[in-house]
């Protein structure tokens, strides 16, 4: 019966049209903002991701996010690394900025300061240059994105000067880092300079980050600092975490991405089960027919979820490709770095569809199977 | 009518019933019948008179407030969800007023369904399909739609997917009522043939006076009732008749 099922569905070539491409409009809103979202939300993090050394973020009891810091005094760093457990800790600095490009151009940036031996908390990837040549005097490294915001369309180069906080310092290198949630460049210079970049102030240590020790785990290391220094310690994973969630609760991103997706399944599933179940109802004689000769409900049921399996399927992939070819065509746009259709958006969209076209089969098949097959013989 | 030809069909005592705002209005009224194989009986009578709820009784597709069905030896109204649906699939055929083809199959595979249905494969069920279609003058039609087959066509097909499987019962609902008179005496006197097979019995519900002279026994109804048997004209006495 399965062919059967088929040539019904491939029969009615403008409600089979429709009906893919309702399943596919829902899944390219859905899986497009989702991923969206989620590039979104992580970008709040970005800053903690990129740093992929450290085990436990030491900060001052009050702060709440990333981009909410109250600096400590030095002092702290030295409570820090004295805490059983710690294999090493380093300052870390994180603060705001302005560059001014020779041509003349200024551009907010989020200077990171790294520390001076370790270099702890660099990027994950150079694209030009060299990582050592920081550890020249009035060495700064810029990110991909602070490149194109300042010098736009131009190759990536190194050697230019330029001034941070009027102080004139060398771009020795570019790389590629996690774009932040405001859409400012990251530059990054060790500590010390970055001291002296900023203007003075009491205390400037932003983040102490620590490796545990063999045989201690992040957690314990973070609850042993918490114990010993009165510091907010914090895993990177629960410090990512932490700042994800101060987006979702203080901001109306959540909601706004929530009411589109949730119209995108709402819009694709009316579509889909509509057709659907219109589609049925005009073969519902077929159906009172193929149940007076003799096919079976199961078999019924079998042609159904045949029929929206092969809708489902292909109206999913077609929307999954769409949204896939979406990212991959913009995965050069500095303003969507970041932003990709992840397995767990595509299985998640998947669910979605499945839940959609089990609920357009429901309401179709019911209609079948309280069907009288007696209704054949009424002319 | 005595006969000595085996007994496809034997009702007793059929009662049918149906809601009607809080009361039942009885339809049939202990309707008695039998129905011999290898011969064509007609069920005729005047509209609403009981015709195709008897029908539907008959095949089981509707269960009778009262009586008995035996069919082939099988008491159907003692059988119960899927066994009823198989004993029809296996043992019944059907020709329906409407033909209710499945529009986006060909002549053949609308035909081969009853054979699917069981489980035959798809190329085994149509190559008997065409072999059905051509035992009733269709050869040539098998592979096309059913929106590129005439009327007497496509109730043709319908013919062929109700003998595919060699039923043991071959039950018509008005087959000729959707079709001119010329076409409708072609599907009678193929009904009429089938008939003639000692395997088969079909029993074949109509209105149409005009195709009397194909039945070997034509069964009255009215108001729910078997009001007695009408003797077959000759077909030299039915006007325009094509046997």
């Amino acid at each position: 019966m399965n062919r059967i099922a088929l040539k019904m569905l491939l029969g009615d070539r403008a409600k089979y049209l429709g009906l893919i491409f309702g399943i596919g409009f829902a899944t390219l809103l859905m899986s497009q903002q989702v991923s969206i979202f989620i590039g979104l939300m992580s970008r709040t993090a970005s800053q903690i991701l990129d740093v992929r050394e450290p085990d436990v973020w030491v900060m001052h009891p009050r702060v709440k996010y990333i981009d909410e810091i109250e600096a400590m005094p030095e002092v702290e760093l030295s409570r820090v690394r004295g805490v059983e457990g710690v294999a090493w800790a380093v300052p870390l600095y994180k603060g705001n900025a302005v560059i001014r490009s020779p041509e003349g151009l200024l551009q907010q940036v989020i200077l990171m300061g790294l520390d001076d031996g370790s270099l702890v908390g660099r990027p994950p990837q150079i694209l030009l240059g060299s990582l050592a040549d920081l550890k020249r005097p009035n060495a700064l490294m810029l990110d991909r994105a602070g490149h194109e915001f300042i010098w736009p369309g131009e190759p990536l180069r190194i050697g230019r000067v330029v001034e941070v906080n009027d102080r004139r310092v060398e771009i020795v290198a570019i790389a590629k880092a996690s774009p932040p949630f405001v859409t400012f460049p990251v530059v990054y210079t060790r500590y010390s300079e970055a001291l002296r970049f900023t203007p003075p102030q009491r205390n400037k240590l932003s983040f102490v980050v620590a490796k545990a020790a063999a045989g201690v785990g992040p957690a314990e290391l973070a609850r042993r600092i918490r114990a010993r220094t009165g510091l907010q310690a914090l895993t990177w994973s629960e410090f990512a975490w932490r700042s994800v969630r101060h987006y979702i609760e203080r901001t109306g991103i959540p909601v706004n991405f929530g009411i589109t997706v949730t119209l995108g399944f709402i819009v694709g599933a009316a579509v889909a089960a509509q057709t659907f179940y219109i589609f049925v109802l005009e073969n519902l004689r077929q159906f009172g027919a193929l149940k007076a000769i003799g096919v079976t409900d199961r078999q019924i049921l079998g042609m159904v979820v045949l029929q929206a399996l092969v809708v489902g399927g292909l109206g999913y992939a077609i929307g999954i490709g769409l949204c896939a070819l979406f990212f991959w065509a913009t995965s050069d746009v500095t303003a969507l770095l970041g932003f990709v259709l992840r397995w767990q958006v595509m299985a998640g969209t998947g669910v979605a569809v499945a839940a959609i076209m089990l609920l357009s089969s429901l309401a179709s098949i019911r209609k079948v199977f309280v069907l009288d097959p007696a209704v054949v013989f009424r002319g | 009518m005595a006969s000595a030809a085996p007994i496809a069909v034997r009702a007793r005592g059929i009662v049918k019933e149906f809601p009607s705002g809080g009361a039942a209005t009885r339809v049939l009224h202990g309707i008695d019948l039998e129905v011999e194989a290898g011969r064509l009986t007609l069920l005729v009578g005047p509209s609403g008179c009981g015709k195709t709820t008897l029908l539907s009784i008959l095949t089981g597709i509707l269960s009778p407030t009262g009586g008995e069905v035996d069919v082939m030896g099988e008491r159907i109204t003692s059988l119960r969800g899927p066994r009823k649906v198989l004993f029809r699939r296996d043992r019944l055929g059907f020709v329906f007023q409407q033909y209710n083809l499945l529009p986006a199959l060909t002549a053949a595979e609308n035909a081969a369904i009853p054979l699917i249905a069981a489980g035959l494969p798809l190329a085994a069920a149509t190559a008997r399909a065409r072999a059905t279609l051509a035992r009733i003058g269709m050869r040539e039609h098998s592979e096309k739609l059913p929106n590129q087959l005439s009327g007497g066509q496509l109730q043709r097909v319908a013919i062929a997917r109700a003998l595919v499987h060699e039923p043991a019962l071959i039950v018509c609902d008005e087959p000729t009522a959707a079709l001119d008179e010329h076409t409708g005496q072609t599907v009678m006197q193929i009904l009429r043939e089938i008939a003639g097979d000692p395997r088969h019995a079909v029993l074949v519900v109509t209105h149409d006076n005009r195709v009397h002279h194909f039945a070997d026994r034509i069964v009255s109804m009215n108001d729910g009732r078997i009001t007695g048997e009408l003797a077959p004209p000759r077909p030299q006495e039915v006007p325009h008749a094509h046997a």
